[in-house]
């Protein structure tokens, strides 16, 4: 299913308006995103939500509709780009909302070159009307990707840790949210402290670390059924899950007399490998995606740095060497970067570099930030920060350029953000 | 259930008659302390823990007021270390005496880290910290099946603001006569 989403690629006319979003800083494009047409507030409602993606992704600078000329009223003719022109629109999206027979809507958008005067794309929609946000962020992602040529992360969501209460009892749950901060949803409603949560490739799992039963231990969590079960049999703490590329394994670090070491658990035949064996912390273990390699934290050399060493555990190579401490890499889902976080000077960073440990970036640096997750086409990533002198975290994203960071809404404190993939 | 179609750059009677599903996708179901400012405490005293009405003199001997107040329920430790200070060295060697006193009771060491450091490290310096705890009682006589470790790593400060004479009190090991899961 996930595949076939993307084979709609099929486009009849040539893109001249694009965006190189290698080139560092963008100038964001300007686009004009009418209301779609509709017999009720839903047309409007679409369109705002694809503005808003847009928007938030730094690239695209959506126009005020007050400068609109042509009112567009039938959203599958031709418009007239003259007008368009006059108000320095690149791109124009029309469309209308139709409530079908058998109560599902019917979204269609188009997508148009203003200066080419041809349309760049053209899609429909089905879906239940609750639904409607989902179908603006599959519009937004078809847009993002024709222009940018790179896929789209509006339809994506994110889980994390919700938190409320004082610093010295604060209760902590589970959640989930789209990658805007709309629909969340509480997974977890106990007073166990719960962390680290991260979706499975097929997004339907998540692991996590819960202290239920004062048995710190990682736990597996289908979100379909609600279903929980520990991950392996180990006789200490388990802590800082991620799941493999395939889904197959759990990894995660175990903690003995002390020390943390890193293994794996294959989830069908439930067998576990130990990976690293050193009398230090060896934690935040994260695969390469094609998950030949896995990168991971470790003060075996007096303080925490970055290594990558292969799947089975061999080849174990330190590749940060900056000042200051590195820890919670995690890699790119494109494979050509590793984000973490950086400790230094009493600040905290968020940064990226090469597998090799060459190219370090610093992206944002403030009181307290941490715990990079990626949106699944690379190019931005979610993290939490903590202010000096607030009483919890929030989320915020950044995007590779380190320009165009934007706040998460959430309705209480939140950290540990893991962004899914796109959905299917 | 919703389903994807392609509309062509012909327009709508193109689209009428040719609505090529494209793919299908469902929905995602889901089932579902007050700060204290100044120099460094060295026990629960220092902390205030002997407030509310309770001094050391009225204690219960042997009780857990007794043990906090008298003796001293917790040890701390320096930036991303879990060396056992000197300091800390005279309080579990008086909490070692007091257990032997009152060998009825098991015990949890819970090791905490400061917020300066990232949510999994801590978890693991926590535990480093129970664990040093935990070996230097048992190399002072307490048997080691009396005692369990936890690490809450940062998630439990009893300190909240945002400079060192929080962080250095949220660096530490607490004796905890029973104690979780016990």
């Amino acid at each position: 299913m996930m595949g076939a989403l993307f084979a709609l690629a099929a486009n009849p006319a040539h893109a001249v308006v694009e965006i190189n979003i290698n080139k560092g800083n963008v100038t964001p494009l300007p686009i004009a995103i009418t209301d779609f047409l509709a017999k009720d507030g839903v047309g409007k409602q679409i369109s705002d939500v694809v503005a808003a993606d847009l928007k938030r992704s730094g690239l695209f600078a959506p126009i005020d509709s007050k400068a609109f000329i042509e009112k567009i009223t039938n959203p599958s003719a031709a418009p007239r780009f003259q007008d368009w022109r006059t108000i320095n629109a690149q791109a124009l999206v029309t469309g209308q909302v139709v409530k079908e027979a058998d109560g599902r809507l019917r979204a269609e958008f188009r997508l148009w070159d203003v200066f080419a005067g041809q349309q760049i794309i053209g899609q429909q929609y089905f879906t239940q009307p609750e639904n409607y946000r989902r179908v603006a962020h599959i519009i937004a992602d078809a847009i993002y990707e024709k222009i940018t040529g790179e896929k789209g992360y509006f339809d994506t969501r994110v889980v994390f840790v919700a938190e409320s209460g004082p610093k010295t009892a604060r209760k902590r749950q589970l959640a989930i949210m789209d990658q805007d901060g709309y629909n969340v949803r509480s997974i977890t409603n106990s007073n166990d402290i719960v962390l680290t949560p991260r979706f499975s490739p097929n997004h339907q799992e998540i692991t996590y670390m819960s202290f239920e039963g004062n048995q710190p231990r990682v736990y597996l969590l289908q979100l379909e059924t609600g279903q929980r079960e520990v991950v392996g049999n180990f006789p200490g703490m388990t802590f800082s899950p991620r799941f493999s590329p395939d889904g197959q394994r759990v990894i995660m670090s175990l903690e003995e007399g002390g020390n943390a070491n890193i293994f794996t658990m294959d989830l069908r035949s439930r067998t576990t490998t130990r990976l690293t064996s050193t009398a230090a912390i060896d934690t935040s273990p994260s695969y390469s995606p094609d998950g030949k390699r896995v990168t991971f934290e470790s003060d075996r050399g007096g303080s925490q740095q970055i290594y990558v060493m292969n799947s089975d555990g061999s080849g174990q190579t330190r590749i940060s060497h900056g000042d200051g401490s590195y820890s919670t890499p995690v890699w790119s889902p494109r494979g050509d970067l590793i984000a973490f976080t950086k400790q230094a000077g009493g600040k905290f960073s968020i940064g990226v570099m090469k597998p090799d440990g060459s190219g370090e970036r610093i992206l944002t640096t403030n009181f307290h930030n941490e715990g990079p997750t990626w949106a699944p086409n690379g190019r931005v990533i979610m993290f939490f920060r903590q202010n000096a002198g607030e009483a919890g975290p929030r989320l915020y994203s950044i995007d590779l350029s380190g320009y165009n960071e934007q706040q998460i809404p959430t309705p209480a404190f939140a950290s540990d953000p893991a962004w899914s993939p796109l959905l299917d | 259930m919703s389903h994807i179609s392609s509309l062509s750059a012909h327009g709508m009677q193109k689209l009428a008659r040719n609505p090529v599903i494209i793919a299908t996708f469902m929905a995602l179901s889901l089932a579902g302390c007050a700060s204290k400012k100044g120099g460094l405490p060295n026990n629960a005293s220092d902390l205030g823990l002997g407030a509310n009405g309770v001094n050391g003199a009225n204690a219960t001997p042997g009780s857990s007021q007794d043990f906090t107040v008298n003796v001293g329920d917790r040890i701390f430790f320096d930036t991303d270390s879990s060396s056992i200070r000197a300091d800390a060295q005279q309080t579990l060697d008086r909490q070692a005496q007091w257990l032997a006193k009152y060998p009825t009771y098991k015990i949890t060491v819970e090791g905490h880290a400061d917020e300066r450091g990232t949510r999994e490290y801590n978890l693991a310096l926590g535990a480093r910290r129970a664990n040093a705890t935990r070996d230097y009682l048992v190399s002072r006589g307490v048997p080691a099946n009396r005692l369990r470790t936890i690490s809450y790593g940062k998630e439990r400060p009893v300190a909240t603001c945002d400079d060192i004479s929080c962080w250095s009190q949220n660096r530490r090991a607490v004796t905890v006569l029973g104690g979780a899961g016990m």
